[in-house]
């Protein structure tokens, strides 16, 4: 059991709480409460994300067909991911054999896609600010505007990676957001060969930009290596998706779960032995749920998805140039490194991981006249999972024999991290809390230490965009004894 | 036999609605009740004309010699924005994520009639799906009760496949079977009545989405351009 865990169960009589609360701009939101004592010593670190629950109503009795349309209003950062997983749902419900190469390359193409806009939009345009300016520079000069102002060519980095995502995700779909492509058993439209060919002429810059990326975020880390190693850092599990060899998988692939010190928990389950394989613990004090690895059990089951997760997890990434990035990293940083900072370092390696895929996907003109699978008897059980931004996506739905969805579980990415979020924020309290007055830095860390797992929350809240905090500091009466908040402006406001 | 709308002369045959000679002669009156193959019923009142400072549906009202009709007027345009707000309002249209987007006439006309906002609050009906059929799902949270389904199945298909029942507020289109689900009729997916709905409730089972969302008829033209989906 963790240090961090034990301060959870902390009681509340007489002890008196801070409440930081990440305001998104809709209903949901997280907010974080922090326990102390008259001594000012921590008792309890919750973060509580007020998760959607809706959906699961929301699809029930639709048919099946409409699941990768409807799952795109789910996040707003990464409605592509939903639609991919969705997608390879609605092949298993609609009987669809395998899906012709050049198909799947479409879906994957769309998928990656996504995973290289939203991590060049994390990193560069969220999260970058806080290393370039470093994490006590005052919350005005920390967005994207000063990066564009100061560090131009990091920010011209991050606005053409993002767009080149973006492009691709709308040759696929033929929108940016929110277009269709996966249908059961295949997709509907090819590349056209002009968009294709445009694409591939942009990889070189893409490639060379990524790559300076990554050297923007080391030469940041190893300013003050020390303390970033150790920022928000909490030992924890990892699972991912893996192929069968052990190279990173995005689209499809079977189950890997490592502990800590790389000892493999479990490895090759296919998606449906999620079931067995993960078990959602629910606690009275948040809405979201905490999955754990049940082998494992409650306290020790915790893990962490994401870019690092899968980094560590996986023996390879399966293109040159960033398995070159990858064997750099972990000997620089160990084979299972577990630095909460670093999974920005993870992010931007699967940023040029993802340039290289894309290269390789387009180069195939295949893609220009994709077919449609063979299509069988329906069945009524579907699970299907993907490694999004963000980290592993299950989708599971049941299915009626009128062709009507009956049963839907997800758990996305943020949910997967509840408790590695919970264990991030519980250490940057231990160490930087001190004492009664309710400090900027602090507000700034933990929101630091969140933005390493999730920009703003969105999959979780369906919310885009920024995550202005408010602290409360209350006594275990639920008085409240001080409050300072950011607002939308960066502003901090003393109430 | 020749009439005036709008300030253009129109040629019209001996019977010709209003409605009739305008679409022959490509001239766009906004309808989504009518259909060709059927005779009119006067159901929306979107093709409301004015003629002699009398408000007619075109649909039902025979031409004659050189009557003067006006249909785009301000004031029919904003009667129209109403009745297609109200239709919305009346049904759960989430466009979206709705198979027929792109290809919904009443879609198209919100488009056309340049309908920002429902103005008036939204019913929230509860309206189940009937999935009985292996081919087809109907999904009346779509209908506009236009009954060109029920005409369809009784006129062109004779199989009395669907009917309007209750009455008023109450009123709704459902299958004419004892269980009042459309797999105990003789409804086939190749019936007249399977193509014929202006809106999205006919869906076929098991597909979806197969034109992409950007690249279907109402995407690329507007209505008046683009003809009814389901002529
Ligand atoms: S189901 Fe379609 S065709 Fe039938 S009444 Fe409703 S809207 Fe009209
Ligand atoms: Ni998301």
């Amino acid at each position: 059991m963790t240090e961090g865990s034990s301060l959870e169960t902390a009681e509340r009589g007489g002890l008196r709480r801070v409440v930081i609360d990440p305001v998104t701009r809709v209903e949901g939101h997280g907010k974080v409460t922090i326990l102390v004592d008259e001594a000012n010593r921590i008792h309890q670190v919750r973060l509580h994300i007020v998760e959607f629950r809706g959906f699961e109503r929301f699809v029930e009795g639709r048919p099946y067909t409409e699941l990768p349309v409807l799952v795109q209003r789910l996040c707003g950062i990464c409605p592509v991911s939903h639609h991919v997983a969705a997608g390879k749902a609605v092949d298993i419900l609609g009987g669809a054999g395998p899906l012709p190469p050049e198909t799947e390359a479409i879906r994957r193409l769309m998928h990656i896609g996504q995973i290289l806009q939203s991590h060049a939009t994390h990193f560069f345009h969220l999260a970058s600010p806080d290393l370039l300016f470093g994490m006590d520079a005052a919350a005005q000069e920390r967005d994207f505007f000063h990066v564009m102002d100061r560090r131009r060519e990091v920010a011209r980095d991050g606005i053409a990676l993002r767009r080149f995502g973006q492009a691709v995700i709308a040759a696929v779909s033929g929108k940016r957001i929110h277009g269709t492509c996966a249908i059961p058993g295949g997709v509907n439209r090819g590349i056209a060969a002009q968009e294709r060919q445009c694409l591939l002429a942009a990889i070189p810059e893409m490639l060379e930009r990524a790559q300076e990326g990554i050297e923007v975020f080391r030469t940041c880390y190893a300013a003050d290596l020390q303390r970033n190693r150790a920022f928000g850092t909490v030992p924890g599990n990892v699972l991912s998706l893996v192929q069968g060899d052990g190279t990173l998988e995005f689209y499809d692939g079977v189950l890997r779960a490592r502990a800590p010190d790389g000892a493999m928990v479990f490895d090759g389950q296919p998606a449906a032995a999620y079931r067995q394989r993960i078990t959602e613990a629910v606690k009275p004090w948040s809405y979201m749920k905490f999955p754990f690895l049940h082998e494992l059990g409650q306290e020790q089951g915790w893990y962490r998805v994401g870019p690092l997760a899968r980094l560590v997890n996986c023996e390879r990434l399966g293109t040159p140039l960033a398995d070159a990035q990858r064997c750099a990293f972990l000997e620089q940083e160990g084979r299972f490194v577990q630095s909460l900072l670093a999974t920005h370092w993870a992010r931007l390696i699967e940023v040029l991981h993802a340039t290289e895929l894309i290269g390789d996907l387009l180069d195939d003109e295949a893609i220009e006249q994709p077919r449609q699978a063979e299509m069988g008897p329906w069945r009524q059980d579907a699970v299907s999972i993907v490694e999004a931004p963000r980290g592993t996506l299950i989708h599971q739905y049941g299915m009626n024999s009128d062709g009507l969805i009956n049963a839907a579980n997800l758990i996305v990415s943020t949910t997967n991290n509840n408790q590695a979020m919970n264990e991030a924020i519980r250490r940057v309290a231990q160490d930087e809390l001190d004492g009664h007055v309710l400090t900027e830095p602090l507000l700034n860390h933990v929101e630091t230490a969140i933005r390493a797992y999730d920009p703003c929350l969105s999959c979780a809240t369906h919310a885009l965009g920024q995550m202005p905090l408010i602290i409360t500091l209350q006594d275990g009466a639920g008085h409240t004894l001080d409050a300072i908040m950011r607002d939308h402006d960066g502003q901090i406001v003393h109430a | 036999m020749r009439f005036v709308i709008d300030g253009m002369t129109i040629e019209a045959q001996a019977g010709d609605t209003i409605l009739t000679a305008c679409r022959r002669a490509g001239y766009y009156i906004p309808h989504l009740c009518f259909h060709g193959d059927l005779p009119a019923q006067g159901n929306c009142r979107l093709c409301l004309v004015e003629s002699k400072g009398r408000l007619l549906p075109s649909c039902l009202t025979k031409v004659t010699d050189g009557m003067e009709v006006a249909s785009a007027t301000e004031q029919l345009h904003t009667l129209r924005l109403r009745l297609t707000q109200m239709l919305f309002v009346e049904g759960n249209h989430i466009c979206p994520s709705c198979e027929a987007s792109g290809n919904c006439m009443l879609q198209a006309l919100g488009y056309r009639l340049g309908l920002l906002d429902n103005h008036y609050p939204q019913f929230f009906p509860r309206r189940p799906l009937d999935a009985s059929h292996p081919q087809m799902i109907l999904d009346f949270n779509r209908c506009i009760q236009c009954q060109l389904c029920v005409r369809a199945s009784d006129q062109l298909d004779q199989k009395h496949a669907f009917v309007v029942a209750g009455r008023g507020g109450e009123a709704h289109i459902t299958a004419s079977s004892s269980n009042g689900q459309l797999g105990s009729t003789s409804f086939a997916a190749t019936d007249h009545a399977a193509g014929i709905c202006p809106v999205g409730v006919f869906l076929g089972k098991g597909v979806g989405y197969v034109t992409p969302i950007g690249e279907r008829r109402y995407d690329r033209a507007d209505i008046a351009q683009a003809g009814d989906r389901n002529a």
